[in-house]
């Protein structure tokens, strides 16, 4: 193999106490895929933010092809040939394609060269077989449209190494295939990538070979990702053995929540059409979906924050009448919503307060109106003692903690109050392995101890591994539902797309 | 009622739109470069008045009105770097730091003027800005005498619009300060300096509100006085908002304020005197609020406007 594009030699990174990066090594030729794996917090992050000059190192050193550089800020890496493409977009929504691609490139006499830069879009297009309407504002491009421009504003800056921050996170599987193999093209022809990610099967589908970091050291390197099996990477990954959870058979019994013919209105997303489902006591139904067919408007109705305008719906035998959270609450619903940080809890607050907001008035918290700050603390400890929720303690700002320690706080606070039906939405988007094993088992124990739960989620392996049966939503209806048995991938990608109407 | 009609539109009318717009024009293309970085400068009112007293007063001291201007320009800028210290470098909130830039100029424009001129019984005043009647085109009947008549700011105010427009939308730079005020993360991984530019686009703010100060004491009252602003500055942080931080709309909502203006001040001095002078006075603002109520709705505002940006955060 040719002298490598890059090189990192013995990168240290410290902030305070922690060490993010320590001693790591690690190198990417032209023409190579190189995985970057490991578990929230194990560095990834923080090793790319200094080779895109956002983090300078304490110690170590960059090369690129063979001359060492120095990489003090975003336009340093940018000239050294390094482009990165963020997990969360670096794009303005109102500006359009073009511009958001002639940031920062000097104009041609005092103005912005838009030839020069639609020459290059065109160019880019053939090279690759990326392209976009240059004219279009950001914000009317699909997620997927938006990361290849992104992809595309880095080539358009003449990178030769891409760093891509977990791309797949935001896609949906037919997409991702689409990436992949713009991906490999742009190998073919001699670029770099970094691919960053915690999704194993995706790593050994993709890279040529692989960094693992654990704790902010290279943990192991993986020389063939295709021929290495998931649970060898998981456990370089995590430093031990991971089992995944056992799922015993269960008898499901009575309903505990059913939507007859439910429909949605005025709602941001898509609105719900002619939605029927139930789901029974000991059971776990899962919906899937590309994001935006309708699972929000779901979420809502299921948890009472949207009131359907045709349709019925009952939880464990009890119509309901008045869809507000309270009512549903009272009728034993448990919710975990889908984004923990803003519809939640409230960041800004002690822990101890977000995991009583629900029940805030109820006899357990409070008398005669005031709120009886004993009992909410005892609650908050109870809870961060059986969880075992990392943090200084019940009076911690709960936008402190980590989103695995917070996903438990959110979980204990539901299940506290033993709901005979929970309604979860992406319970674990953004967590690692350990954290997101952790909440597997706890569902599944709930499910032993007959709670009908709900889990609407992207991630279809894990939507595979805990379900009885999985419904897929395509424009705001159910287009069809298979026993988890029956279900793979490749069958709920395809009804996912609309193409296979029932099952 | 013809009669008062009559008296109200004729060319002295149409001239005072523009004598009024022009102000108003200046500060609100000032604010808008500033809000369009992410910066909302509360600073304006108190820009405006120090920048009026500065130009004032090196245009007395020194006989030359340019020098004048040249004076309000910088003080202006000097004003718009203060409240950039503050709210972009130090990333302070920008509400408090601009009224605390309004309070301190003002209390230092007070201050100044009387250490300058000291207490005296008739307000000093210059000989200001004449009108300068452009060949052949001041001839046009009319829109002539209106339009082309008039003082140099004024045809500064009327090109600087249009080169607004150009550098917020065909430079690299307008295209950053574009950015900074929308996705300031986006702009700095491009190589774009976030906290340069937002110091920038503030600086050139302060600029064009010195501008407008300047206008005041040098071209319409040609004297200093404490109330020369009088809610000028908050008026064109309104019609940034109106004119949807787009100079050739904030520049159209200026010109709309300045008709009610004008309009109110010809009703006062019309046949209608038997209503109280200060029902007419509320004119133009009640017009404000009521258009900013139903046009500005659907209004966004720069994503990141009021956003400090600090880069190791996230």
């Amino acid at each position: 193999m040719s002298a490598p594009l890059i090189e990192m030699r013995g990168i240290t990174k410290s902030f305070g106490a922690v060490k993010a990066n320590e001693a790591v090594d690690l190198s990417v030729a032209p023409g190579e895929i190189l995985g970057l794996l490991g578990e929230n917090g194990a560095g990834k992050t923080t090793l790319m933010n200094v080779l895109f000059g956002a983090y300078a190192p304490d110690a170590g050193e960059i090369l690129v092809e063979g001359r060492p550089v120095a990489i003090h800020n975003s336009a340093d890496a940018l000239a050294a040939g390094i482009g990165m493409v963020h997990q969360h977009f670096h794009l303005a929504p109102r500006l359009t394609v073009l511009e958001n691609l002639l940031i920062g490139i000097p104009g041609k006499s005092g103005r912005i060269d838009r030839a020069g830069g639609l020459a290059r879009l065109k160019e880019i297009g053939r090279q690759h077989g990326l392209s976009l309407d240059p004219n279009l504002p950001v914000s009317a491009l699909s997620v997927g449209e938006q990361q290849r421009l992104e992809i595309i504003k880095a080539l358009f800056r003449g990178a030769r190494l891409l760093i891509l921050d977990e791309p797949t996170a935001v896609l949906a599987p037919s997409e991702v295939d689409g990436l992949f193999a713009a991906l490999r093209s742009m190998a073919a022809q001699g670029l770099g990538i970094i691919f960053i990610s915690h999704k194993l099967n995706e790593v050994r589908a993709l890279t040529h070979r692989c960094v693992v970091l654990r704790l902010g050291k290279v943990a192991g390197r993986v020389d063939q990702p295709a021929q290495t099996t998931s649970a060898e990477m998981a456990k370089l990954m995590c430093g031990h053995e991971i089992v995944p959870p056992t799922r015993e058979a269960s008898t499901p019994g009575a309903s505990v929540l059913a939507l007859d013919n439910i429909s949605t209105s005025g709602h941001a997303g898509t609105p719900l059409r002619d939605v029927s489902l139930s789901v029974r006591s000991g059971e776990i139904l899962g919906i899937a979906g590309v994001s935006g067919n309708g699972q929000r408007a779901l979420a809502d109705v299921i948890s009472g924050m949207l009131a359907p305008r045709a349709g019925a719906m009952t939880i464990a035998g009890k119509a309901v009448e008045q869809f507000s959270p309270r009512e549903l609450q009272a009728l034993g619903l448990g919710r975990i919503p889908e984004d923990r940080m803003t519809t939640g809890l409230v960041t800004n607050l002690p822990l101890a307060d977000s995991m009583v907001l629900p029940r805030i008035g109820t006899e357990a918290f409070s008398r005669k109106g005031l709120l009886n700050p004993g009992a909410i603390r005892a609650f908050a400890e109870a809870q961060i003692r059986a969880y075992d929720i990392r943090c200084p303690g019940p009076m911690t700002r709960a936008g402190a903690l980590s989103g695995g320690n917070l996903q438990k706080a959110l979980l204990a606070r539901e299940l506290a109050f033993d709901p005979k039906v929970l309604i979860v939405s992406q319970p674990t988007r953004g967590l690692d392995i350990g954290a997101a094993r952790f909440i597997h088992e706890k569902f599944l124990a709930m499910r032993a101890r007959g709670c009908g739960i709900i889990v609407i989620g992207e991630d279809l392996e894990e939507l595979l591994m805990l379900s009885d049966r999985i419904a897929v939503m395509y424009e705001g209806r159910i287009a069809g539902t298979v026993s988890g048995a029956d279900a793979t991938v490749a069958r709920l990608g395809l009804m996912m797309t609309g193409a296979e109407g029932h099952a | 009622m013809s009669a008062v009609f009559e008296q109200i539109f004729q060319v002295g009318f149409l001239a005072a739109i523009i004598r009024i717009a022009t102000p108003l024009a200046f500060a609100t293309l000032g604010e808008m470069f500033s809000e369009r970085a992410g910066v909302l400068n509360l600073g304006i009112e108190g820009i405006m008045l120090l920048s009026a007293m500065a130009g004032f007063t090196a245009a007395s001291l020194s006989g030359s009105l340019w020098l004048g201007v040249l004076a309000a320009v910088l003080t202006g800028a000097l004003m718009g770097a203060l409240h950039a210290l503050f709210t972009v470098a130090l990333g302070l909130s920008q509400h408090v730091c601009g009224i605390g830039v309004t309070l301190f100029c003002s209390g230092l424009a007070y201050f100044l003027y009387r250490l300058i001129f000291g207490q005296q019984s008739v307000p000093p005043s210059i000989d200001g800005f004449k009108p300068v009647p452009i060949p052949l085109l001041s001839n046009i009947p009319v829109l002539g005498p209106a339009v082309f008549n008039q003082f140099a700011l004024v045809y500064l105010a009327v090109v600087a619009v249009p080169l607004a427009a150009f550098v917020l939308y065909r430079t690299p730079w307008g295209l950053s300060v574009r950015m900074v005020g929308e996705n300031p993360r986006a702009a700095d991984s491009a190589g774009v300096s976030v906290i340069a530019t937002r110091f920038q686009a503030v600086i050139l703010g302060g600029a064009l509100m010195g501008l407008a100060g300047a206008f005041l004491t040098m071209a319409q009252f040609n004297a200093f006085t404490f109330g020369v602003v009088s809610g000028r500055g908050w008026v064109a942080i309104a019609l940034v908002v109106f004119g949807r931080w787009d100079p050739w709309r904030s520049a159209g909502a200026a010109l709309l304020f300045a008709f009610v203006d004008a309009l109110q001040l010809r009703m006062q001095a019309s046949g209608l005197g038997h209503i109280p002078y200060e029902a007419f006075l509320m004119l133009p603002f009640i017009f404000t609020i009521v258009a900013m109520a139903f046009m500005s709705r659907n209004a966004v505002a720069p994503s990141a406007l009021l956003k400090p940006f600090r880069r190791e955060e996230r």
